[in-house]
C-alpha cells in the first residue's frame, strides 16, 4: 500500500505513514487528484532528524471521508531537485512553493517557484520581501498599478500589482508574507497548552473559533481524549455563530462597496448582535476563551440559552428584511452579477476551497465531507451554487447565515444544561514518534493542522494551512478581463485573510 | 419605498449616546482587580499558567500591556485575588501606569507626558493612518466596529483616513515584524509634523503572545515611542475610543 487511510483527528504512528520512493509518490498523487473528489489538503516537509527531511503528503477523499497520507523522505544535503507536480496538477504550485522557500529544494518544471511568505527561517535569506519578483509585461499599451502593503482602509498588509489595458486588468498578482509572525515555529518553542491554544486563536482573528477548534481537537486526539457532548455541541454552535458574524460583515462592506448604504449600516449593526452574543457567553467578541483543551470552559446554562435563542430570533428578522431588500435592488445587482467570475473548472484547477468553491458548484465542505464534533450528528447539505461570480458569493452568505441559524437553534435544544461538567485529565504525555490531522471547516473554508510529535511527546513540528492559502489565486483570476474599479467588490466578496496565509 | 422605511424602523437607534457611562456585560474582561489580601505563601499558579508573563509576585501585579485578558489566572489563584472586572477605561499613555496592582482603583493617565500641541492641534479633529505590522486581524476587527453604527467615534471628529500624508497620527496594531518594518517606517515618515503614535493591543504594546517569535523586529518603537498604549486583545471599541479622547484632552 502506498497510501495509509485515516480519518479526521486520528493519531497514527509515524512510521504508520508508507514511506516511498519519490517517483511512486509523484505516480500515485497525481493518479489520485485526476478524481474531483479528492483534493490535497496538506502537503509539506519538515527535518525528521539532523539528515533527513521528511515530506507528506494527505489527500482527502469526501465520497469516502477518509483522508489518504503517503510520504517520501529525502536526505538534507542532498541538491537535487524533484519533479514538479504542478504542471499535472495546478493545485500543487502552493505547496511546491512553500516547501521551496523553506528548505530550498527545487520542483524541476514548476512554472514559477515564487516566495510565498518569506518566512524567518526560509533558505535563502538573499530573497527579500521588498525584491518580489513580479511578472512583467513589455508593452507601450500597458500600464501597472501598485497598490500597498499599506492600503487606504482598516485593513491587513498586502500588495497588489495590477497590469491593465486602460481600465481593464489583464493580470493581478498578490504579494504577501508582510504579517508573517513565526506561528508554525511558535507553536514548538511554547511548552505550556495555554500558550499553544492562544496562539491558535490568533492565527486569523477573524476565524478564532475554527483555528482554535482544530487546534484543540488536534491535541485531543494525540491524547486520545474523548470530550463530553455538550462540549462537542458549544464548539458547534461557537463555530456557525462564529460564521453568522462574519458572513454578516462581509455583506455589509459589499454593500459599502457599491454605495448601498442602508445595508451597510444596516448588516454591521446586526454583527454587533451575534458578536455580542459571544461577549455574554464567554467574555470576548470573538469567541477567545471559549475553546479549551478537554473542557468547555464557559458551560451554557437555560438563562444563556434563552439570551442566546432571542438574540437569533432579534438577528433573524432584522436580517431578512434587509438581506431580501440587499438581492432585489437592481443598482446592488447589477455590480454583483457577472462580475468576478471563478468558473468551477478554474476553481478545481487551483484547488479553491470553502464558501468560493461552493459559489462555483464545487461540493467541498468539510463539515459534510469529514465531520467532527457536533457536526458528525448534523446530516448537513452544503449550498451549492452555479455562477461563481461576486453575486454567487453574496448569497451564498446569505443562505448560510440562514442555514446556520437552524442549525444553532437545534444545537441548543440539545444541549443538556444539567449534565455536569466533566474535565477528562491528559495522560502523562501525548502519543510519541505520531502524526495527527484536524481538519475544520471555518467560515472562509478548510482549515488544516497536523503535527508530529518527539519520542518524549512534544511536539516536533506544527503545520497549518488556512483556506486562503489556495484562494487567493482565485481572487487574482477573478479580476482578469473585469475593470479595476470592480477590484473592490471582487476583494470583499472573498474576504481572504492575509495573516492566515503569512502565519 | 415602504420597505426601506420599516428596514429604518426596526433597525432603531443602534448608536450608543453617552460613550462614557456604559455598563458592558459582566463578563467582558476589563481591568483586573487585585484584592489586598495576601498571596499563598510560595505560590505561583498564577505566574506558571500566565501565557505571556504579565504577572509579577510581591506584590501581585499584572502588566496590561502583556495580558491577553485570557481570564484563566483568576480561575486559579487559591486566594482569589484575581478577578477582571467590566471596566473598559483601560488605556493609558504611560506604559508604566498599565501595571496593575492591588493599589490601582483606576488606569490612570499622566498629563504630564502629553505633548502640549496634542491638546492645541488635535483637540477637536485627529485623522489617524492605521499600520498592522503583525496583528491577527482583530485589533483591526474592532478599529473597524469603533466607527460603525454603535460606537461612531467619528462623531467627535476622531476619524481613519486613506494616505498617511492626510493623517495626524499613526495606529499600529501587531506584534511589530521584519516583514512589515521598512512599510511602518515609510508610513511614519510620510504623516506631516507634529504627529503621534498609538499602539493598540497586547501585540503592538509588548509583542502579546509573539513576545518571543524570532520573526519580530521592534526597533520602531525604540526610535519613536507611542503616545498612548491601547491594552486588549483585542481591546474593546468603548476602550479604544476612550484612550483617544482622553490622551487629545476631550474628558
Amino acid at each position: 500500500m502506498n497510501f495509509i487511510s485515516i480519518e479526521n483527528n486520528n493519531t497514527i504512528p509515524l512510521q504508520q505513514i508508507p514511506l516511498v520512493h519519490y517517483d511512486i509518490f509523484y505516480q500515485e498523487v497525481s493518479k489520485l487528484l485526476e478524481n474531483p473528489n479528492c483534493h490535497c489538503v496538506a502537503y509539506y516537509a519538515f527535518p525528521e532528524n539532523k539528515e533527513i527531511l521528511r515530506f507528506i503528503c494527505c489527500i482527502a477523499d469526501d465520497v469516502t471521508h477518509k483522508i489518504l497520507v503517503t510520504s517520501f523522505a529525502k536526505n538534507l544535503d542532498d541538491k537535487s531537485s524533484l519533479k514538479s507536480l504542478t504542471p499535472a496538477v495546478t493545485s500543487m504550485q502552493i505547496f511546491e512553493r512553500e516547501i521551496y522557500e523553506k528548505y530550498g529544494v527545487e520542483f524541476l518544471n514548476h512554472p514559477w517557484l515564487k516566495p510565498l511568505r518569506y518566512p524567518f527561517d526560509r533558505y535563502n535569506k538573499d530573497s527579500q520581501i521588498a525584491n518580489y519578483p513580479f511578472f512583467k509585461m513589455n508593452s507601450h499599451e500597458l500600464h501597472e498599478v501598485g497598490v500597498g502593503p499599506i492600503h487606504a482602509g482598516i485593513i491587513e498588509p498586502g500588495h497588489f500589482r495590477f497590469i491593465c489595458n486602460g481600465e481593464k486588468v489583464l493580470h493581478l498578482e498578490i504579494e504577501l508574507g508582510f504579517q508573517h509572525r513565526g506561528i508554525e515555529q511558535m507553536m514548538l518553542q511554547q511548552d505550556k497548552l495555554l500558550q499553544q491554544t492562544m496562539l491558535a486563536e490568533s492565527i486569523a482573528g477573524d476565524t478564532v473559533i475554527s483555528h482554535s477548534t482544530a487546534f484543540v481537537q488536534l491535541m485531543e486526539a494525540l491524547n486520545g481524549v474523548e470530550i463530553s457532548e455538550n462540549t462537542k455541541l458549544s464548539r458547534t454552535i461557537a463555530a456557525e455563530m462564529e460564521r453568522i458574524a462574519i458572513h454578516t460583515s462581509d455583506l455589509s462592506a459589499l454593500c459599502t462597496d457599491v454605495a448601498f448604504q442602508l445595508g451597510s449600516a444596516v448588516l454591521q449593526g446586526l454583527r454587533t448582535i451575534i458578536i455580542n452574543t459571544f461577549l455574554i457567553w464567554c467574555g470576548n467578541r470573538f469567541g477567545r476563551k471559549l475553546i479549551r483543551c478537554r473542557k468547555e470552559p464557559y458551560p451554557l446554562n437555560q438563562e444563556l440559552i434563552a439570551k442566546i435563542n432571542n438574540n437569533l430570533d432579534l438577528f433573524e428578522k432584522r436580517y431578512v428584511e434587509v438581506a431580501n431588500k440587499m438581492f432585489d435592488m437592481p443598482s446592488v445587482l447589477a455590480r454583483f452579477e457577472r462580475v468576478g467570475i471563478v468558473t468551477e473548472q478554474q476553481s478545481r484547477m487551483i484547488g479553491v476551497v470553502g464558501m468560493a468553491a461552493r459559489s462555483a458548484g464545487i461540493n467541498r465542505d468539510i463539515r459534510s465531507s469529514h465531520g467532527y464534533a457536533w457536526y458528525r450528528n448534523i446530516d448537513h447539505l452544503p449550498i451549492l451554487l452555479e455562477s461563481g461570480d461576486v453575486k454567487a458569493r453574496a448569497k451564498l452568505r446569505d443562505l448560510e447565515i440562514c442555514q446556520s441559524l437552524n442549525y444553532i437553534r437545534q444545537m441548543l435544544a440539545k444541549y443538556e444544561t444539567n449534565a455536569s461538567q466533566t474535565t477528562n485529565s491528559f495522560a502523562s504525555k501525548s502519543a510519541s514518534d505520531s502524526f495527527v490531522i484536524s481538519l475544520t471547516e471555518g467560515w472562509r473554508g478548510e482549515i488544516c493542522h497536523c503535527a508530529v510529535t518527539n519520542a518524549d511527546g512534544s511536539l516536533k513540528n506544527y503545520k497549518v494551512k488556512d483556506a486562503s492559502m489556495h484562494n487567493w489565486m482565485a481572487l487574482a483570476l477573478a479580476v482578469r478581463n473585469n475593470d479595476i474599479s470592480d477590484f473592490p467588490v471582487c476583494n470583499k466578496s472573498f474576504n481572504l485573510s492575509y495573516c492566515g496565509n503569512d502565519l | 419605498m415602504i420597505r426601506t422605511i420599516n428596514i429604518i424602523k426596526h433597525q432603531g437607534k443602534q448608536y450608543i449616546k453617552d460613550l462614557q457611562q456604559v455598563n458592558l456585560p459582566e463578563q467582558h474582561a476589563g481591568k483586573p482587580v487585585i484584592e489586598s489580601s495576601s498571596c499563598v505563601a510560595g505560590c505561583k499558579s498564577c505566574t506558571e499558567l500566565c501565557p505571556t508573563n504579565a504577572i509579577t509576585l510581591q506584590p501581585l501585579t499584572i502588566d496590561m500591556g502583556l495580558c491577553l485578558f485570557c481570564n484563566e489566572c483568576s480561575k486559579v489563584c487559591p486566594a482569589n485575588m484575581i478577578k477582571f472586572s467590566n471596566n473598559y477605561k483601560i488605556a493609558s499613555n504611560d506604559i508604566h501606569l498599565l501595571k496593575v496592582n492591588a493599589n490601582t482603583e483606576v488606569v490612570d493617565f499622566n498629563p504630564d507626558l502629553v505633548r502640549k500641541e496634542i491638546y492645541r492641534f488635535f483637540g477637536s479633529s485627529l485623522k489617524l493612518r492605521l499600520v498592522s505590522a503583525g496583528s491577527c486581524n482583530g485589533c483591526e476587527m474592532e478599529l473597524n466596529a469603533a466607527d460603525n453604527v454603535n460606537f461612531d467615534m467619528s462623531r467627535y471628529g476622531i476619524e481613519f483616513v486613506a494616505s498617511p500624508r492626510h493623517a495626524d497620527g499613526l495606529v499600529v496594531t501587531g506584534a511589530l515584524v521584519e516583514n512589515s518594518l521598512a512599510a511602518l517606517e515609510l508610513t511614519y515618515k510620510a504623516i506631516p509634523n507634529p504627529k503621534i503614535i498609538i499602539a493598540v493591543g497586547a501585540c503592538a504594546i509588548s509583542g502579546g503572545v509573539f513576545n518571543t517569535s524570532p520573526a519580530l523586529n521592534r526597533t520602531f518603537f525604540e526610535q519613536y515611542k507611542p503616545d498612548l498604549y491601547i491594552p486588549g486583545c483585542p481591546p474593546h471599541p468603548l476602550t479604544i475610543i476612550d484612550g483617544i479622547m482622553k490622551m487629545t484632552g476631550r474628558i
